[in-house]
């Protein structure tokens, strides 16, 4: 058995690889949820000044690259890898970013699943002491996901209840070796004794590859319950394999499977022997996290952005304000083709889990 | 999640029972999937879908009551219906009355005008020839093929009884 893994899927990364800054751009419908204030950036119009929706989507991630390069304190050069994934044919977004950074680049394509996909390549190169600083992103843009997969924007098509909105949203870390640390944590904490205390520094401590579930379903408007089983397979996995208890984390988050696979999610857990307790406790969905109800976007949302954002904004900066020590997180990804619906396919789920801890 | 039982039927191939488990896992997402209100959205849409043929005949009548003929009413009524629809298309309009009509503004040819316009305008950034000129009838296309050929086949039909 390899040095570094544990059980039958999961990585142990014993250098505890740091993530040190992390930057989230949404578009205009996600900067009016919930969520709002968590994230670094707010598009005024879904266009962000550009001609076609896929340089829309590029320059997204390539400010979010850029701002979270400047606010980890380093320079380009000192970047060993650039590992970016969305959604697009021949991952157009994040190919066409990656040629104005003049950084060592590899592009992962994992559907929805890039941004832990992502994360946990970059763990392993960091780990390995194969690379000192990576930085790690995904980018999804409804309009480009429509484009692709659906029906083109004026379409006067009505979306069923179990349909999900693709996020407009970039999340990106900064990855370094955990065998030097420097904190560039904004949040300063007072204890009791009015002393300054230490920031949080939040590194990464597992990573669980996925296997693909296929559950027969192919209704391409049912993502969330494709997908469900992939997840749960993954946390079933990861726990059996790293011998944590149910409660071990503050928050275990999907990356989304909407409010129809969220439930699902559950259902499956609790039958599996995980306590419900547990679940109410700690257990939710990026993708009904991003949106209100109001917003009406049926079964909530998804794409690479969706779980990049709402880890790079929400999630991180709740571990540096110390609310969150210790998180599970799974991007749940369809991996169907453009075409393999028309051939009768069925679509394949697959979920990714990294672990994150904040001390 | 549903469990195979111990019915003492030969072993299955493994088509059949990935088959059994997609249909048993669907029953089951089901569950969880709340249902469309189907009367409700039936309802609007012959509604919506109604008041545009009334207010197409409306406008027939006029022009025949003004003194053109009828064939060239209706064919202006169908323009006016698809220049409208085009127009709702462009102002990126006709998806929003659309979410809440549905079939009612997709059946009449306000539903087809629109299938050709939002790719138009979708793939104007292809270019004119390949963007545009090639995608023009990707939603349409169908309808075309399927109207066609029926029509045709009709039309045979109609041939062959007037033979007897």
């Amino acid at each position: 058995m390899a040095e570094n893994k544990l059980g039958k899927q999961t990585f142990i990364f014993k250098n505890r690889p740091k993530i040190t800054s992390a930057c989230s751009i949404v578009g205009v419908k996600e900067g009016q949820g919930p969520l709002n204030k968590w994230f670094d950036m707010i598009l005024e119009e879904d266009t962000f000044g550009e001609k076609t929706w896929e340089k829309s989507e590029s320059k997204m991630l390539k400010e979010a690259i850029l701002v979270a390069l400047q606010k980890s304190g380093k320079n380009k050069t000192e970047i060993d890898v650039l590992l970016c994934g969305d959604l697009l044919n021949q991952l157009m977004s994040s190919s066409f970013t990656a040629r104005d950074m003049h950084i060592p680049f590899i592009g992962l394509y994992g559907a929805c699943s890039a941004m832990t996909e992502n994360l946990l390549m970059s763990s392993v190169l960091v780990d390995g002491d194969y690379a000192s600083n990576i930085i790690a992103g995904a980018s999804s843009h409804y309009c480009t996901a429509e484009r692709q997969f659906r029906m083109p924007l004026e379409h006067g098509n009505q979306r069923p209840p179990s349909a999900q909105w693709t996020a407009t949203a970039a999340g990106v870390m900064v990855i370094t070796t955990g065998k030097k640390y420097e904190s560039n944590s904004p949040f300063l904490k007072l204890d009791d004794s009015a002393n300054l205390k230490p920031p949080k520094r939040i590194c990464i401590t597992h990573g669980t590859i996925g296997k693909i579930i296929d559950t027969g379903m192919k209704d391409a408007n049912q993502m969330g319950a494709a997908m469900a089983p992939a997840a749960v397979d993954t946390i079933l996995n990861h726990f059996a394999d790293t011998g944590f208890e149910p409660g071990h984390y503050d928050v275990i988050l999907t990356g989304d499977l909407g409010l129809i696979g969220k439930q699902i999610a559950i259902d499956l857990l609790v039958d599996a022997g995980f306590p419900k307790e547990v679940l109410d406790n700690c257990y939710d969905d990026c993708g009904t996290m991003l949106f209100d109800e109001e917003q009406d976007v049926h079964s909530g949302a998804s794409g690479c952005g969706c779980s990049a954002s709402v880890l790079s904004g929400y999630v991180y900066k709740k571990m540096l304000q110390g609310d969150i020590n210790r998180v599970l997180i799974l991007s749940t990804g369809a991996l169907l083709a453009k075409i393999s619906p028309f051939q009768g396919e069925s679509i394949p789920g697959i979920a990714h889990a990294i672990s994150l801890e904040a001390y | 999640m549903a469990k195979p039982k111990a019915t003492g039927q030969p072993m299955k191939t493994q088509q059949e029972q990935k088959k059994e488990v997609a249909k048993a896992y669907e029953k089951y997402a089901n569950q969880f999937t709340p249902k469309p209100n189907y009367f409700l959205n039936s309802l609007k849409a012959f509604i919506v879908g109604g008041l545009i043929c009334t207010g197409a005949l409306i406008i027939q009548n006029n022009f025949i009551g003004g003194g053109m003929s009828k064939d060239d009413a209706s064919t202006f009524v169908t323009i006016i219906l698809i220049c409208t629809a085009q127009l709702l298309t462009g102002f990126g309009l006709f998806d929003t009355i659309a979410k809440f009509a549905g079939a009612g503004v997709i059946v009449p040819i306000t539903g087809f005008a629109n299938s050709m316009v939002s790719p138009a305008i979708e793939y104007k950034k292809e270019g004119i020839v390949l963007g545009v000129g090639s995608k023009l009838f990707s939603l349409a296309g169908p309808v075309l093929v399927c109207g066609i050929s029926i029509a045709t086949l009709i039309g045979l039909i109609y041939w062959l009884t007037g033979l007897f």
